[in-house]
């Protein structure tokens, strides 16, 4: 089955820009991503796009549909009636390059404030031993394609450019939980969670988990359990007399 | 001189999948300045689509596993035809390999015992790839991309810049190898950046390619927009040999349904794990297809290779798990003869095999794409897949151990190299490739660079050259009259590769593809892009395009050359295997007398395939080997009679 589908796309670039509307054929089984490389082909072969596999495994084409953080690639025109209009706009949070293409380097420098991977100083490579119990739960937050729809929804940033040189972001909060779960890895990032990468700006509304694409539970799995590592670390007593202790000998 | 934006490195890596980041790591370890370009932001390599698993003989599934196995399966899936010597560097190494990215901070799954667990896959003898459910390909990029952050960590700390020695330039193409006008040696690259067009050189001594595969060429594919040959065609056109060009893996289960999602991959994982192949009789066909050369290495009755999962030192594997070429050509045939499903594929049935809630466990991103894209949910009923352009076995001609090119400072690894693995990958055997080799290649052009009196000087007319090329779509000369469209030419030249080079070939065919691809080399000169150069798509296309047709010809024309049937290249008018070809291989370059500087023209040329070493051609069974080999080549097998 094939009908003619309206699609209203931004278009423009970091000066400005406005909602074009398209005529376009879609069929049946296709997603948003197809309808927006067919407008590419017969009508607007500039039309700047950032997509790769295709698939939902590489979490490159990220935008909002109908103002709604989502993959392209994952999203089925079959949800939609054939007479509604569907929008597509670049992801609000980041500076947009031009049309759909955004400029997420925001995430790429966040990245690197994170330490890395810590491993053991006593263990070899093939010496690692690791029960699959206590690897699933970091290995759920190595399923993050890095779309960067959790960074775009959360409102800490969304509206808020000023918090941005002070907020890692769920992806990168997530990050921090990963390697703090890891079976052996060695580093401490609790104090830096709360004070270099702005756990405490996080206050729990799961838009991220709402919107990441793996279904991940970024929220309750990752960003809480961190929140009641930095509690207990602060508000502990024994914890806090412990580190005073540590202190003065030190 | 074109005014350009300039970087000198000592080491330039094109491409940032696993082989580009592998090679990249080494040669900043080694203390070398180190560049990697990539078409895509960092991270989203193609590398992050293999689902499956990572071969190597690590032995923890099954402590009989050995490189020497490996070895064996890895010549047998290629059907003989393998640099050996790859062969036997990629066996002897992966699990360092593997262990290495441990210690970066991959988290594979575990056996019972805590190391890291192993699964089935076709024409590996034993368990033997080591994954993460089915998403081992991002598991791979993540790990080397938080590997390089690392290094880029420890530069921040000791100089304060986290891109001292270590720089990725993410969405910038490379359209052209620049090299020394007097020697030919490699001197660097030229590229654009996609956000915003402008131009970019860099200046190099040694530049890896690692650019990956060619599957945008054809019409049903695995591949996404980025497989458009690069490496190949920047390679040829800078005067360095492909070769086994004709060898194309088309991976027997991808999606068929819907149209939009064709040719994405099922993994191989889902027969590895027990799921099993079936036509629309229901019948488990595979056991119908098991050629001689493999006869009594697979079960005979559902009710063996059932029991195998179990028990595998009595029983034999499942014929679902033959290589896959095999495979493929056996979908084909089903199909052919009237007995495919409703969409035209077979069918795969996990769903009868296992409890949902364990398919949903091993097999998470399968379930997910199924339930997603096509509204197939893979607990309660079967999949349709039918075969799909995968991999590209043939590649840029190296040295096995430094990665060395023909070409004096040009480096290659992963899919862009060939030679490895013959006529016919087995899976698993990529990821591993990647790494083994990567690094291998980084390597060796750290010890080039170290070796070097001078640097060699860029051409600056070949910078002019290849910007002036860069810009011709812009301003084409088909003038004020609409020029060719982009999108338009590439799905003809899909449609030509899918149609007439595809899984099965004939002499008349191809001959066709040929004359399709010379009228699109015309064509091609006259594609004209609306728009400016800021992040515009359609150029983009129009310079891939190039490359895609130039790699085309060089697949087509070898795949003529090739009068027999062997792994990756099914002639229907020559479909056995020939002995007399396997020691002969096809390396595919830039004709000499062609000067065309958009497309130019290929040549193909015999050339032979070195002799096994002994003691690898030893681990092999004489009777086996007569499968493949002339008498005469094998008079030095012990086993061998006199000649």
């Amino acid at each position: 089955m094939t009908h003619t589908g309206r699609f209203r796309l931004w278009r423009g670039d970091a000066e400005g820009g406005a909602l074009t509307d398209f005529d376009v054929e879609v069929n049946d089984g296709e997603v948003v991503l197809d309808v927006i490389h067919r407008i590419q082909a017969t009508q607007a072969p500039d039309l700047a796009v950032r997509w790769n596999c295709k698939a939902g495994k590489c979490g490159s084409c990220s935008a909002e549909i109908d103002g709604r953080p989502r993959l392209m690639c994952m999203t089925r025109m079959s949800q939609f009636a054939p007479q509604d209009v569907v929008t597509v706009t670049p992801m609000r949070t980041f500076p947009v390059i031009r049309d759909l293409v955004t400029d997420v380097s925001f995430n790429y420098a966040k990245a690197r404030e994170v330490p890395a991977f810590t491993p053991p100083a006593d263990l070899a490579p093939g010496e690692y031993r690791m029960a699959q119990a206590d690897v699933q739960r970091s290995q759920e937050f190595r399923k993050c394609i890095e779309c960067f729809l959790c960074q775009d929804v959360c409102h800490v940033v969304r509206d808020h450019e000023e918090n941005k040189p002070a907020f890692a972001g769920p992806r990168f909060l997530m990050r921090i939980a990963e390697l703090e779960l890891h079976p052996l890895d060695v580093a401490d990032r609790v104090p830096a969670a709360q004070d270099e990468h702005g756990l405490g700006l996080c206050n729990i509304t799961k838009c991220c988990t709402d919107v990441c694409p793996e279904g991940i539970k970024i929220t309750d799995n990752a960003l809480i359990p961190m929140k009641e590592r930095v509690a207990d670390r602060r508000y502990d007593p024994v914890v806090w007399l412990g580190r005073t202790i540590r202190r003065r000998r030190g | 001189m074109t005014e350009t934006e300039r970087h000198d490195y000592d080491v330039l890596v094109i491409g940032a999948g696993g082989a580009g980041l592998r090679a990249a790591i080494e040669a900043r370890e080694r203390g070398l300045r180190t560049a990697i370009v990539c078409k895509s932001l960092f991270g989203k390599a193609h590398t992050v689509m293999a689902e499956g698993g990572c071969a190597a003989a690590m032995g923890n599934a099954n402590s009989r596993d050995s490189w020497q196995v490996h070895f064996r399966d890895t010549m047998r899936g290629g059907k003989f035809l393998n640099s050996w010597r790859m062969a036997e560097l990629h066996a002897k190494e992966a699990p360092d390999r593997v262990w290495e990215l441990e210690s970066w901070g991959a988290l594979f799954d575990r056996t019972a015992d805590g190391r890291i667990s192993q699964r089935n896959f076709g024409g590996h003898t034993y368990p033997r790839l080591a994954h993460v459910g089915d998403r081992t390909g991002l598991e791979l990029i993540r790990t080397l991309q938080q590997r390089i952050v690392a290094l880029q960590q420890a530069d921040h700390a000791e100089t304060g810049d986290y891109e001292a020695r270590l720089r990725v330039f993410a969405e910038c193409t490379v359209t052209e190898l620049l090299t020394d006008a007097s020697t030919g040696a490699v001197a660097g690259a030229f590229g654009y950046w996609r956000e915003s067009g402008r131009f970019v050189v860099f200046s190099a001594p040694a530049v890896v390619l690692a650019t990956g595969g060619i599957g945008k060429s054809f019409q049903v594919t695995s591949n996404s927009w980025e497989y458009t040959g690069d490496g190949q065609a920047l390679a040829m056109r800078a005067g360095a040999s492909l070769v086994d060009m004709e060898f194309v893996q088309f991976h027997p289960t991808g999606m068929v349904w819907p149209p939009s999602v064709k040719g994405i991959l099922v993994t191989e994982g889902v027969r590895g794990d027990g799921g099993v192949l079936k036509n629309s009789d229901g019948e488990r066909f595979m056991f119908g297809y098991v050629p001689d050369v493999f006869t009594g290495q697979y079960a005979q009755s559902e009710d063996e290779a059932d029991r195998w999962y179990e028990d595998q030192e009595n029983n034999r594997r499942t014929p679902d798990l033959l290589p896959r070429d095999e495979v493929a050509r056996a979908i084909n045939t089903e199909v052919k003869e009237g007995r495919g499903s409703e969409h035209g594929g077979v069918y795969l049935d996990i769903a009868s095999r296992m409890p949902a809630a364990e398919i949903q466990r091993r097999l998470p991103s399968m379930y997910h794409q199924f339930k997603e894209l096509a509204d197939v949910d893979i607990t309660a009923e079967a999949m349709e897949v039918g075969p799909t352009c995968h991999y590209v076995m043939g590649g840029i001609a190296v040295d096995p151990d430094t990665g060395a090119s023909t070409l004096p400072g040009l480096y290659a690894a992963g899919e862009c190299a060939g030679g490895m693995h013959g006529s016919n990958r087995l899976g698993g055997n990529s990821l591993s490739d990647l790494l083994v080799f990567g690094r291998r290649a980084g390597l060796g052009a750290a010890g080039y660079v170290a070796g070097l009196a001078s640097r060699p000087p860029v051409d600056e007319a070949g910078v002019d050259a290849a910007a002036a090329m860069a810009l011709a779509p812009f301003d084409p000369p088909s003038g004020d009259l609409p020029g060719e469209n982009p999108y338009a030419l590439h799905a003809e030249l899909q449609q030509a590769m899918n149609d007439l080079v595809g899984i099965i070939r004939t002499e008349a065919e191809m001959t066709a593809a040929l004359d399709r691809l010379d009228e699109l080399r015309t064509r091609v000169r006259d594609v004209a892009v609306e728009g400016h150069r800021q992040y515009n798509p359609g150029w983009h296309l129009a310079l891939d395009l190039r490359n895609m047709l130039m790699v085309g010809e060089a697949v087509a024309s070898s795949a003529l050359r090739r009068t027999e049937s062997r792994g990756g290249h099914t002639r229907e008018d020559y479909p056995a295997l020939d002995p007399q070809w396997r020691h002969r291989v096809l390396v595919t370059r830039r004709a000499p007398d062609d000067p065309d500087p958009v497309v130019p023209r290929v040549v193909v040329e015999e050339a032979e395939r070195d002799p096994m070493r002994p003691d690898l051609l030893e681990l092999f069974d004489l009777p086996e080997l007569e499968k493949y080999y002339t008498a005469p080549e094998l008079v030095t097998h012990p086993g061998g009679e006199p000649a």
